[in-house]
């Protein structure tokens, strides 16, 4: 079979594109696929390139500049033929094939048009990021209940404000930016619920010590906050939204030590959007059935197990960034270097020209960029848990799963008289997680509901994303001829 | 005395198994690794089948199976197992095919079974492929959720007195003249038994070793595919003739040939490869194209529906592509009921009643263990001894 590259990348993100950076200056030839339109993932979104002048938003941005300049490299790289650039490609498969690995995807550039293409090399790196964690509550199916991964990503990518009066609840670090950004761009964000007590902090506080960065991060933040008189609130959390058509208000609740509302304390505030996260899911879908193992991380999910050089128990299967487990962009632009260091060291790849001395001095600096923030992640979960009696919000009326409107009451039952001890097997009785979605929304909280206190391993979707039959045709005729 | 009965396997036909063993007042234990339906019931389309059995053994089985569906049914509730008696419609592709259909069909109908050759299959299915000269409509074939269909006929079981334990048999004991007494747990604990039944499905070989009563059971892998909701467009099991051909085949390489249905949940099933590879979970893009392919042939609107899903599972089936159901020579006592091939939810209400006609030594619910004597497994131990 013929390969169109040494390394295939999924993911244009922080992780990939470091990653394909790295590769390409090392010699290799590089086959970057995303689904995206431009490369950047959602942490670099950007509107589309033809509205970019007309749409600002760096000042929305962080780290600009190493963007830029990994843009610039892969540029580079394109032009001289080396790298094969596939935006708005969507993985559906990714197998091993001949020792080496064939990547699926459905090419729709010409979208609603689409059209399978297989791409094939002997290495396959796997970066592609994580989602919105979302824990269902009276109302989060009302339109204008977003995540506020959904209100960064318009924000980002088209400069929109999904309201003039927001609500953000949740918990975690990533409430901060997606609120100073609301407030830059004119939303008034009348509440922002974050369920975690900034004490939790002081029991690990030797990460954030070690972190300076992240510190400065953090008070930009407070001061943006500060200057458009948004107050964040701990120990509270979004327990209900409100509305006939579209949601109108939300109530907030204080938090007792469990995570349970205290009778009381809830009061209504009227909105007319609402953004909701609790820490972020891993997109495992092209990892699960590759067979890598997984590991426990400590916000509850299963996450890729890799060695100290990205490598998956896969051999020629490498992964970085949020798949490894959460921890933002720069430990995902470090794990992408190291990765592809472990690539060009397994392919034997001739040593490129320069400084032996500074490329090494560079490997130990991204290691120790991965160790020190992979140690703050993990402070970070320890810090933001989903409340343990989040449960305590749902009716038996919620709906969980919202593909097939399976409420939480049908979730209970199946676990209780149903005896099921797991989301596959509530799936089974119950449709949660059959539908469009495949259970990427509900999982998390089906899994919480069902067997709490295990990591959360996300059902192994064979098919990643949805792919028309018609096209599916067409790739036997292919392959048949 | 009461017989103590213990069922390895909580499948769709170890709860069959432990739903008529019950009914007809034995003391039941299921025994099984993972919860109900966890294996290959879980990895199904829910065929209750007809259609593409020859007359023989199997075909027997299926009747009394199909017959005791409608009980089931009746008795359970048709909505806990969406039981959906919606007939099957195969059709042919060429005139050739035709014909030879509709001698398939004959001799079918010779063995008792309703088949309705059909000229205007348009009619049937309006969104069927232009161009498709006839088929035959089989009534009878019907669906069900396979594992809804297994908790309910497990949960009818424990209302009889059965009981569920979570466990793995790792040995069976034997009292002194070689007679079962009970299965020892991978936990340690031993659940006193005077009957075994091994209903483990694809890993029926695995325990049948255990048990000291090997049976050659291996797996044939398949995938099925999974539309996006859509409103119903598909009314009946449709497939092509070439399937019944494939299900028969002993052939080790891949073979596809679509069934398609459409579900209570709105979406279109179509089923299912199948391929000799052991028990490789590996994703095999080409089989997915190719059913896909033969879907959209048979229904061209399929083209612009977005698959959703895949899965796969492995049907357990014997070198004679029969089911392996009755006492255990080798081991008084030990009563294998699996091998049941693509065939497991279809057949299971039968292979229940036909093994608990077994162990009460006499008909149960219309099951005559001296009328299913082509599955026992005497026919593996005589003509070319034990398999192992």
């Amino acid at each position: 079979m013929s390969e169109q590259g040494d390394l295939i990348v999924v993911g244009a993100g922080p992780a990939g594109l470091s990653a394909a950076a790295a590769a390409l200056a090392g010699g290799l030839r590089v086959v970057l696929v995303d689904s995206g339109t431009t490369v950047g993932g959602q942490y670099w979104r950007h509107p589309p390139e033809h509205a970019r002048a007309a749409i600002r938003t760096d000042d929305l941005h962080h780290r600009l500049r190493e963007y830029r300049a990994l843009a610039d490299a892969l540029s580079a790289a394109r032009t001289a033929g080396r790298l094969d650039l596939r935006t708005a490609h969507h993985v559906w498969s990714a197998v091993r094939e001949d020792g080496g690995f064939a990547v699926h995807a459905a090419d729709r550039r010409e979208a609603p048009a689409e059209t399978l293409v297989v791409l094939r090399a002997p290495r396959l790196l796997v970066a592609t990021g994580a989602y919105d964690r979302q824990l269902p509550f009276p109302g989060w199916d009302l339109p204008g209940v977003l995540t506020i991964g959904g209100l960064q990503a318009l924000l980002k990518g088209g400069g929109v404000t999904a309201g003039g009066r927001v609500a953000l609840g949740g918990t975690g670090p990533f409430l901060l930016p997606v609120a100073a950004g609301l407030a830059a761009r004119g939303a008034e964000v009348v509440a922002v619920c974050e369920a975690a007590s900034p004490l939790a902090w002081l029991r690990h506080p030797g990460p954030l010590l070690r972190n300076p960065g992240k510190w400065a991060e953090g008070a930009g933040y407070a001061l943006a906050l500060a200057r458009h008189r948004v107050r964040v609130r701990p120990r509270t959390a979004i327990v209900r939204a409100e509305g006939d058509d579209r949601v109108t208000a939300v109530r907030i609740a204080s938090l007792a030590a469990d995570g349970s509302p205290r009778p009381g304390t809830e009061r209504r505030v009227e909105v007319d959007a609402v953004g909701v996260g609790w820490g972020f899911a891993p997109q495992l879908d092209l990892l699960v059935p590759l067979g890598c193992e997984l590991t426990a991380a400590e916000d509850g999910n299963a996450v890729v197990a890799v060695d100290d050089g990205q490598r998956t128990t896969v051999p020629g299967l490498y992964a970085a960034g949020e798949v490894c487990g959460v921890g933002g962009a720069p430990l995902a632009v470090a794990e992408g270097r190291l990765a592809a260091e472990s690539v060009l060291a397994d392919a034997g790849a001739a040593p490129v020209p320069g400084d032996p001395a500074v490329r090494a001095e560079r490997l130990a600096a991204a290691r120790t960029t991965v160790a020190r923030q992979r140690a703050f992640a993990r402070a970070m979960a320890l810090a933001h848990p989903l409340p343990a009696a989040w449960s305590e919000w749902l009716t038996d009326e919620t709906v969980v799963c919202r593909c097939e409107e399976v409420t939480a009451g049908a979730v209970r039952a199946a676990c209780a008289d149903g005896g099921a001890p797991d989301h596959r097997q509530v799936k089974q009785l119950t449709r949660a997680g059959m539908g469009w979605c495949q259970g990427r929304m509900c999982g998390p909280a089906v899994h919480c509901l069902a067997a709490r206190g295990r990591p959360y391993v996300p059902a192994e979707r064979l098919v990643a994303t949805p792919v028309t039959l018609g096209a599916l045709a067409g790739l036997d005729e292919m392959e048949e001829q | 005395m009461t017989q103590k009965v213990v069922v390895v396997g909580a499948g769709v036909v170890g709860a069959a198994c432990a739903f008529h063993a019950a009914s007809a007042g034995m003391d039941v234990t299921v025994v099984d690794r993972g919860p109900v339906g966890g294996g290959t019931t879980s990895r199904g389309e829910g065929n209750v089948l007809l259609s593409d059995k020859e007359p023989g053994p199997e075909l027997d089985l299926a009747r009394l199976s199909r017959a005791l569906w409608d009980e089931a049914a009746g008795e359970l509730g048709p909505d806990t197992l969406e039981f959906e008696p919606k007939g099957g419609l195969v059709v042919a592709s060429t005139a050739e095919g035709l014909a030879e259909l509709r001698a398939f069909a004959a001799r079918q109908e010779a063995a008792g079974v309703r088949a309705e050759p059909v000229d205007r299959v348009h009619d049937l299915e309006p969104h069927l492929a232009p161009g498709v000269p006839g088929g035959v409509l089989y009534p009878q074939d019907a669906q069900v959720q396979p594992v809804l269909a297994a908790a309910a006929l497990l949960r009818a079981a424990v209302r009889h007195g059965a009981r569920f334990r979570n466990g793995e048999v790792a040995a069976g004991v034997t009292g002194p003249d070689g007679r079962i007494t009970g299965v020892r747990t991978a936990a340690g604990g031993v659940l006193p038994a005077d009957a075994v039944v091994n209903a483990a499905g694809t890993w029926g070989g695995e325990v049948g070793r255990r048990l000291g009563a090997p049976v050659e059971v291996l797996p044939r892998r398949g995938f099925v595919l999974v539309t996006e909701p859509l409103p119903p467009m598909v009314r009946h099991k449709v497939y092509s003739a070439d399937y019944v051909a494939n299900v028969a085949s002993s052939d080790a390489g891949l073979e596809t040939s679509c069934v398609v249905e459409g579900t209570r949940g709105g979406t279109v099933l179509i089923g299912a490869s199948r391929e000799r590879v052991g028990f490789d979970t590996t994703m095999n893009p080409a089989v997915v194209a190719r059913l896909a392919a033969q879907a959209c042939r048979l229904f061209p609107f399929l083209r612009d529906v977005h698959l959703i899903r895949a899965y796969r599972g492995f049907r357990p089936y014997c070198p004679d592509h029969l089911p392996v159901v009755g006492p255990d020579p080798r081991v008084p006592g030990v009563f294998h009921a699996c091998g049941h091939e693509g065939a497991g939810i279809g057949l299971a209400p039968g292979t229940g009643a036909l093994v608990t006609a077994h162990l009460l030594g006499r008909p149960w619910r219309g099951a005559d263990p001296a009328a299913h004597t082509g599955l026992l497994p005497d026919r593996f131990l005589t003509s070319k001894g034990a398999s192992e």
